[in-house]
């Protein structure tokens, strides 16, 4: 009855840049079941600030009629989140994942995401289609508040 | 919007305290309105002060970089005070301690800055 360990969530909202605060605070919410200690929530709710905000500007182009979809699962002590839109996706997903490199520089971009992203989590893939979106995946095990203190 | 931004100054110093989440929603306001007092008259300096900064993300880590050219460009120093554990990973991981000054608090970062001057 593996199974019944695994407990999941998924989230839906308009592309529109109000929502990435609800987004990263809707994760964070559904993770405190394990517990987590400040920093490892802080994290979560950067990365998800992070790719929700990519799939806004660079998926969507701000048209806040796309659709962003955030899943999240917990597993024993692991979170794993699923970040996807179904916008214009990505060309170059090697330039992009280049510290500092953004495809929008006059927007004042800092080119850091995807480099947090993968700083902030154990595991990162992202698929990325041409004129089909991009899905970002991610992994992080939860030490815990109790583990810590015991 | 949850993002409160105070602005005061020092002689030529514009000093901007943040509190709240600035995130890519809350970029746009107070980038324009930091741009706003930049160029007013006699305003070389700056001085950010995240003290209350509750959140911050790289749609941040754009802002402060903006406002470090423009500074630049003016000919003045920017530097940033009272950073807490987050947001100074972010500043490690982007490189910006490489270009700008932290200090523990506003008054040792001003008075650093009259030094400077």
């Amino acid at each position: 009855m593996k199974e019944n360990n695994r407990n999941h969530m998924t989230l839906q909202f308009a592309a529109k840049s109000e929502n990435e605060s609800f987004a990263r605070v809707t994760v964070a919410a559904f993770v405190s079941q394990l517990d987590p200690t400040m920093e490892e929530i802080t994290d979560l709710k950067t990365v998800v600030s992070e790719a929700v905000t990519n799939s806004i500007i660079h998926g969507y182009e701000e048209n806040p009629e796309g659709i962003v979809t955030i899943s999240a699962s917990i597993e024993e002590d692991t979170v794993t989140l699923v970040i996807e839109d179904k916008g214009r996706g990505i060309e170059d997903l090697e330039l992009a994942k280049q510290p500092l490199y953004t495809s929008k520089p006059e927007l004042e971009r800092s080119g850091m995401g995807f480099t947090i992203m993968e700083n902030f989590m154990d595991e990162f893939d992202v698929a990325s289609e041409v004129g089909g979106g991009t899905s970002i995946r991610m992994k992080k095990r939860i030490v815990s508040k109790k583990a810590l203190y015991n | 919007m949850n993002l409160h931004m105070e602005t005061a100054r020092h002689r030529e110093t514009l000093i901007v305290r943040l509190s709240g989440e600035l995130d890519h929603h809350t970029a746009d306001l107070v980038r324009m309105r930091m741009d706003e007092e930049i160029g007013r008259e006699g305003c070389r300096n700056l001085l950010l002060s995240l003290k209350s900064l509750q959140f911050m993300d790289s749609s941040g880590l754009g802002v402060i970089l903006g406002r470090y050219k423009l500074i630049k460009q003016k000919g003045g120093k920017m530097v940033v005070s009272d950073v807490n554990p987050p947001v100074f990973r972010l500043l490690e991981m982007s490189g910006l301690f490489k270009i700008m000054s932290i200090y523990e608090n506003e008054s040792s970062a001003l008075s650093e800055l009259e030094v400077a001057l």
